[in-house]
């Protein structure tokens, strides 16, 4: 037990002395992860209660789901909407923090916490305001007002995880590219794009899982047709504990995780 | 340049000229966010402080509010939004900085690792997460069979559909937001402040209280803020773990125009919750700059 007696940090603390905290640590993480994690076992059980560990495995659950029509069309509805609001609000966001960096406009912070704001409003107000204005124009259950919604609780994001990207980014590399004759359009897509991709990469990321995770938007403005995977699992919730929601959020998980890996690896230079 | 050059160059105004419009060009590279915004935002949230103005006599009135201020039943809704938003914000403080005090020790690498514990759930749908708990927590949930099974309790206990699952809950889903930048701040810490302490004799104690604590408060306060203004409008979990007994803001909102179709109570209440978030962040962008506030988990 030498380690215990030897310093941890250069206050002279030991690891023996820091033993409580490493225990509590642990155990917060593992009270972090393992209690969603604890689904994807159960979903793969045979009962109709959600055992763990499952007496019998069998894949009843994902049958039901892959078999149902309404769940299928809601999971698709999900990840149209998802796409959709990628591909509108990771230009958008990046145009954005681009003209706001680099014009250096004494509006720029204006503009910039004014864009930021549909993550710091309660969505239940977005969601509301949009649904009555749906209403008015008939835009109720429509993809397009559930990705138009979605994109700009994604704008932020994209917003913040690209303005970081070119507080560390030196300009003058641009500006090099200019004086050789680019234009900035040119300069942006040859130089500064490819340099700061991993930041885009990591906002469009987060941009699909803004729009595909989101509940209470999609409650108030998807329905009929165009209900999403989300606003069903909601419903489902309220009524009973269905074991095809297990079964939905095991799929959810691995799709987190697949992006969350992404991110982890496309969305960080590697130096 | 102006230094060399006198001010009545032609030059030298035709290029400050073409700067400035340069500047507002760029500026102008906003403008498809900022009108979309505007639309599906501030047009509607604008909509709704018009409609909460509204009596249901269809004429101007205050009776939206007076009604919140007569009614027992909204005063419930605001305690208890309040007292949830609180509880879960001192929670997550005391649970939140040993982790991030914790995984801000630690060599990189194994803090890249240890991180991924609090990233997760962090990526992971809210929903999935609520659901977890709510299949954990139910009465013959994982936690009551192998509570009673370990001769724990006796009697199934209600750790859901009440307060309990709601906190657990909250606090989970919650948890990362305080962690994030908290943690961040604690990296910003220059190591040789603690070893200026100990080297001038102070304990390992004193060194944290005194020298490391102090320093890490900003970003403690910029994630309980963002914590605590986040659980103010909460809706999803409140809705499932709470099982209708934990009504906060949100959910009443939804109640009123789900089922009362009253849109002027609904708004109302909206314009209360939006002025309290906004009088909060603006109160702490005066003690903090509120871009980092937001940036700060990123």
């Amino acid at each position: 037990m030498n380690w215990l007696k030897q310093p941890a940090s250069d206050t002279q603390v030991t690891h023996g002395q820091r033993l409580w905290l490493y225990v509590l640590a642990a155990i917060i993480m593992f009270l972090l992860v393992v209690p969603t994690l604890l689904v994807i076992p159960m979903s793969f059980s045979a009962s109709q209660y959600l055992e763990f560990p499952p007496r019998e495995w069998s894949l009843r659950w994902y049958e039901t789901y892959f078999g149902s029509i309404a769940w299928m069309d809601a999971t698709w509805t999900s990840l149209k909407a998802g796409l959709l609001t990628t591909l509108l609000a990771t230009p958008l966001g990046t145009m954005a923090a681009y003209g706001l960096y680099v014009s250096q406009h004494k509006w720029s912070r204006l503009v910039f916490i004014f864009l930021i704001t549909p993550i710091m409003i309660p969505v239940i107000l977005i969601a509301i305001g949009a649904f009555y204005v749906y209403v008015q124009i008939k835009m109720v259950n429509s993809l397009a007002g559930l990705v138009v919604a979605h994109t700009i609780l994604a704008l932020p994001l994209v917003l913040i995880v690209v303005s970081s990207a070119f507080r560390s980014y030196d300009m003058n590399q641009e500006m090099a590219a200019r004086s050789l004759g680019a234009s900035r359009l040119t300069a942006f897509m040859a130089i500064t794009l490819p340099q700061i991709r991993f930041s885009v990469i990591t906002a469009a990321l987060l941009s699909f899982l803004t729009s595909f995770d989101e509940v209470i938007v999609a409650l108030f403005v998807s329905g009929g047709d165009n209900s999403t995977l989300t606003r069903n699992m909601f419903n489902a919730l309220r009524d009973q504990i269905d074991p095809t929601i297990a079964a939905i959020s095991t799929i959810m998980i691995a799709i987190s995780s697949a992006l969350l890996v992404a991110a982890q690896v496309f969305g960080k230079s590697r130096d | 340049m102006s230094s060399i050059s006198s001010p009545a160059n032609p030059n030298e105004t035709l290029l400050k000229q073409h700067a400035a419009r340069e500047k507002w060009v760029l500026l102008g590279l906003s403008a498809p966010a900022l009108i979309l915004v505007l639309i599906v935002m501030v047009l509607p949230v604008g909509w709704l402080f018009y409609l909460s103005f509204i009596g249901s006599e269809g004429t101007v009135s205050m009776e939206n509010y007076a009604r919140m201020l007569e009614s027992k039943s909204y005063g419930r809704i605001f305690v208890t939004t309040f007292k949830v938003s609180v509880l879960t914000t001192a929670i997550c403080i005391a649970i939140g900085y040993p982790l991030a005090y914790f995984l801000s020790q630690l060599p990189s690498r194994a803090a890249n690792i240890c991180m991924l514990a609090v990233l997760l759930p962090f990526w992971t749908s809210l929903l999935v997460r609520t659901y977890a708990w709510l299949v954990l927590l139910q009465r013959k949930g994982l936690i009551n069979t192998w509570g009673i099974e370990a001769g724990l309790w006796s009697e199934p206990i209600a750790l859901v559909h009440n307060l309990t699952g709601t906190l657990i809950g909250m606090v989970h889903i919650m948890l990362p937001f305080l962690v994030l930048p908290l943690y961040s701040s604690m990296k910003a810490i220059d190591p040789d402040y603690l070893k200026a302490a100990s080297n001038l004799g102070a304990k390992p104690s004193q060194s944290f209280w005194q020298v490391f604590f102090p320093l890490s408060l900003p970003g403690l306060f910029a994630g309980s803020l963002i914590v605590f203004v986040l659980c103010l409008g909460f809706f999803v979990t409140p809705a499932v773990l709470g099982g209708g007994k934990i009504i906060m803001v949100s959910n009443q909102i939804t109640n009123n125009i789900e089922l009362f179709f009253n849109w002027g109570a609904a708004s109302a209440l909206g314009v209360v919750l939006l002025v309290v978030t906004l009088v909060i962040l603006y109160v702490a962008s005066k003690l903090l700059p509120l871009d980092n506030v937001m940036g700060g988990g990123h």
